[in-house]
C-alpha cells in the first residue's frame, strides 16, 4: 500500500558557488515511512537532506533551482516562513549537539522558542518527548542535571527528544548514529521504527546494513545524481542500476 | 640503548640550563624587589583616614578618597558605554556580517587600535570630547576617551569567545526553528559569557592603570568632587589614582603619599586579576 507523498522534489539543482552538488533530483518521499539516503561521501545525500529544512541557507554561496514541496507547499517559495518550516521538519545531527544546559531545558528549548510558557504544558511536553525518544527512564531522576553529563548515545536520544518536543511531522536524521557505539545505534534504530507511526523519517546513512534494517525506501545518490529510488527490499535484492549494485555489493565507496 | 653525552655536550647543556635559570631568577627577582620596595615605602602611609578622607590643607592631612571615587566613576561610566557597544559590535562581526573582507579589515583595525600608545587616544580625546564637543576637561570626557581605548579589548575578547561556541549549537537551535537573534540570546551568549566577563575585567585593569588619557582629558584636582546633581556629575573633574600618584610625586614632591597610592594600585591590580581568573573558572563550570 502506497502512502501519500509528504515531500516532493522536482528537478532540484543545487550549486555551491560554481560546483553543482545536486543534479536534477526528483523524488517523492512517502508519509509515515523511513526513507534512507545512501551513497559514497560527497555524493550529495546530506546536501539533499539539508535542502528539506533549509539548513543550507546557512552556507554562503548556495543557489537552488527546481522545486521541493512539503505538503504541496514550495519550501523555497516566497511566502514561506523558515522558522515554521523548521518547526514542522525537525533535524537530528551527525554529532549529538545538546546545549550546555540541563536535560529539562534542552527539551523545553524548542517549545519555549515557539512561545510555550506554561510550566504544566512544558512539563508534559518534556516527559512525553523524552518517553518517545526512549530515554525517559534513564533521565527522569536527573532532569536538572547538565545534558553534557550524558553518554554519547543518551545525548543523541536527548537530541531526538528535543526535536520531537516542537511536535514536528518530519524528522531528518543526518547520519545520526555514525558517532555512536553499536548498542546506542541499535537503540536509535529501534526508536526510528517506533517513531514512524507518528512521523515521517528521512535519514542519511553511511551504513548500508542500517538502511537495509530500518528503511522502507532507499535512495542511492552518486556524484549529485539520484541513481535509484525504490523499496528497500527491492533495491537490496534486485537493484535496477549497475552502479547501485556495485555500491551495495561493496565494489566501491 | 643508553649513551652518555660527550663532556663537551654536557657542558653545553649545563651552560644553557644555567642561563635559563639565571634569566628566570633575574626577572622574578626584579619583580619581587619592585613590589617589595613599593610596599615597604607605601604601607606605612596607609591608614583608614588615608583611604576615606580628602586631603586637607587646614588640618595638614592627606587622603585619597576623592581619587578612589574618581577611579570608580571612570570605571563605571566607561564600562556602561563600552560594554554594550563592544559586545554588540562583536556579535555583529561574528554572527551577522557576511562580507568576509570587510570583517577582516575591521578585525585588523581593532587589533591595531588595541596596540597603539594611549597618549594618542589622549590627544584625540582631548580634541574631540574636551574641545569640539565642549565637555571641557571633565571625568565624562575622560571616561568617553577611555571607552575608545577599551573598545578594541572588549570587541576582541568577545569575538574570540563567540568563535569558540561550537557551530553545532547554532545549528541545533536554528534547526528547532529559532530566529537568529533568539539563537544568539539563548545559546550563543550564555556559552560565551565567561569570555565577555574576562574582557570586561581586562578592560577595568586597563582603565585603572591608565594615566596619559586622564591627564589630557580630566583636571588633576585632588579635592573631593560634587556628584550630587546631574549637572555636577557631568562637570565633575578630578584626578584618578594614577593621576593622583603623578600629582603627589611630581608636583607636590610627597613621595611617601605617591608610594602609598602605588601600593593601593598594586593591590587593586592583583584583585582584578584574581577576579578575572575566578570569574572565568566559575562561569566555565
Amino acid at each position: 500500500m502506497e502512502e501519500p507523498t509528504i515531500l516532493k522534489a522536482e528537478g532540484l539543482d543545487l550549486f555551491y558557488g560554481e560546483h553543482q552538488a545536486l543534479k536534477s533530483i526528483s523524488m517523492d518521499i512517502p508519509e509515515h515511512r523511513i526513507t534512507a539516503l545512501i551513497g559514497p561521501s560527497g555524493c550529495g545525500k546530506s546536501t539533499f537532506l539539508k535542502t528539506i529544512n533549509r539548513m543550507n541557507d546557512l552556507v554562503p554561496g548556495v543557489t537552488i533551482k527546481g522545486k521541493i514541496t512539503y505538503h504541496g507547499q514550495d519550501i523555497y517559495g516566497p511566502g514561506l516562513d523558515v522558522t515554521w518550516l523548521r518547526k514542522r521538519i525537525g533535524m537530528v545531527f551527525q554529532k549529538p549537539n545538546p546545549f550546555p544546559m540541563s536535560i529539562y531545558d534542552n527539551v523545553a528549548y524548542g517549545p519555549r522558542t515557539h512561545g510555550v510558557r506554561s510550566r504544566k504544558k512544558l512539563d508534559e511536553l518534556v516527559e512525553q518527548s523524552l518517553r518517545s525518544a526512549a530515554i525517559w527512564d534513564e533521565v527522569k531522576d536527573r532532569l536538572k542535571k547538565s545534558a553534557l553529563s550524558l553518554s554519547g548515545g543518551q545525548q543523541q536520544r536527548l537530541c531526538i527528544a528535543r526535536a520531537l518536543a516542537v511536535e514536528p511531522d518530519v524528522l531528518l536524521m543526518d547520519e545520526a548514529t555514525s558517532a555512536l557505539d553499536p548498542i546506542s545505534t541499535s537503540k536509535i534504530e529501534d526508536l526510528s521504527t517506533e517513531l514512524k507511526k507518528n512521523y515521517t523519517i528521512v535519514m542519511v546513512t553511511h551504513n548500508m546494513q542500517q538502511a537495509a534494517r530500518v528503511a522502507d525506501k532507499t535512495a542511492f545518490f552518486l556524484l549529485g545524481e539520484l541513481v535509484e529510488f525504490d523499496d528497500t527490499v527491492q533495491m537490496f535484492s534486485k537493484p535496477r542500476d549497475k552502479r547501485t549494485e556495485d555500491y551495495i555489493t561493496g565494489r566501491f565507496g | 640503548m643508553h649513551q652518555t653525552l660527550s663532556p663537551f655536550r654536557r657542558a653545553y647543556d649545563l651552560g644553557a640550563r644555567a642561563l635559563l635559570y639565571l634569566s628566570a631568577a633575574l626577572t622574578c627577582g626584579l619583580l619581587l624587589c619592585l613590589i617589595g620596595y613599593i610596599c615597604f615605602r607605601g604601607i606605612p602611609g596607609i591608614s583608614w583616614s588615608f583611604l576615606t578622607t580628602a586631603a586637607s590643607v587646614l588640618r595638614g592631612t592627606v587622603g585619597i578618597f576623592p581619587a578612589i571615587v574618581n577611579t570608580l566613576y571612570v570605571i563605571v561610566v566607561s564600562l556602561v558605554v563600552a560594554l554594550p557597544l563592544g559586545v554588540g559590535a562583536a556579535i555583529y562581526l561574528t554572527e551577522y556580517a557576511s562580507n568576509r573582507r570587510l570583517v577582516e579589515i575591521i578585525e585588523f583595525a581593532t587589533e591595531t587600535l588595541a596596540g597603539i600608545p594611549s597618549i594618542i587616544y589622549a590627544l584625540v580625546g582631548n580634541v574631540i570630547f574636551c574641545v569640539s564637543l565642549r565637555l571641557e576637561k571633565t571625568l565624562i570626557a575622560g571616561s568617553l576617551t577611555l571607552v575608545i581605548m577599551v573598545l578594541p579589548t572588549i570587541i576582541r575578547t568577545t569575538q574570540e569567545s563567540l568563535k569558540t561556541v561550537p557551530q553545532s549549537y547554532r545549528e541545533g537551535s536554528l534547526g528547532l526553528g529559532s530566529g537568529k537573534w533568539h539563537m544568539i540570546r539563548t545559546v550563543v551568549l550564555p556559552s560565551s559569557v565567561d569570555g565577555i566577563v574576562t574582557g570586561c575585567i581586562l578592560a577595568v585593569g586597563r582603565i585603572v592603570g591608565e594615566s596619559a588619557i586622564l591627564m589630557y582629558t580630566v583636571s588633576m584636582s585632588t579635592g573631593m568632587q560634587d556628584f550630587s546633581t546631574i549637572e555636577n556629575f557631568m562637570k565633575s573633574s578630578g584626578a584618578t589614582l594614577t593621576v593622583a600618584l603623578y600629582v603627589y610625586a611630581k608636583e607636590n614632591a610627597e613621595f611617601a603619599v605617591a608610594f602609598s597610592i602605588a601600593t593601593i594600585l598594586l593591590a587593586l591590580t592583583v584583585l582584578i586579576n584574581l577576579a578575572a581568573s575566578l570569574a572565568g573558572k566559575k562561569l566555565k563550570r
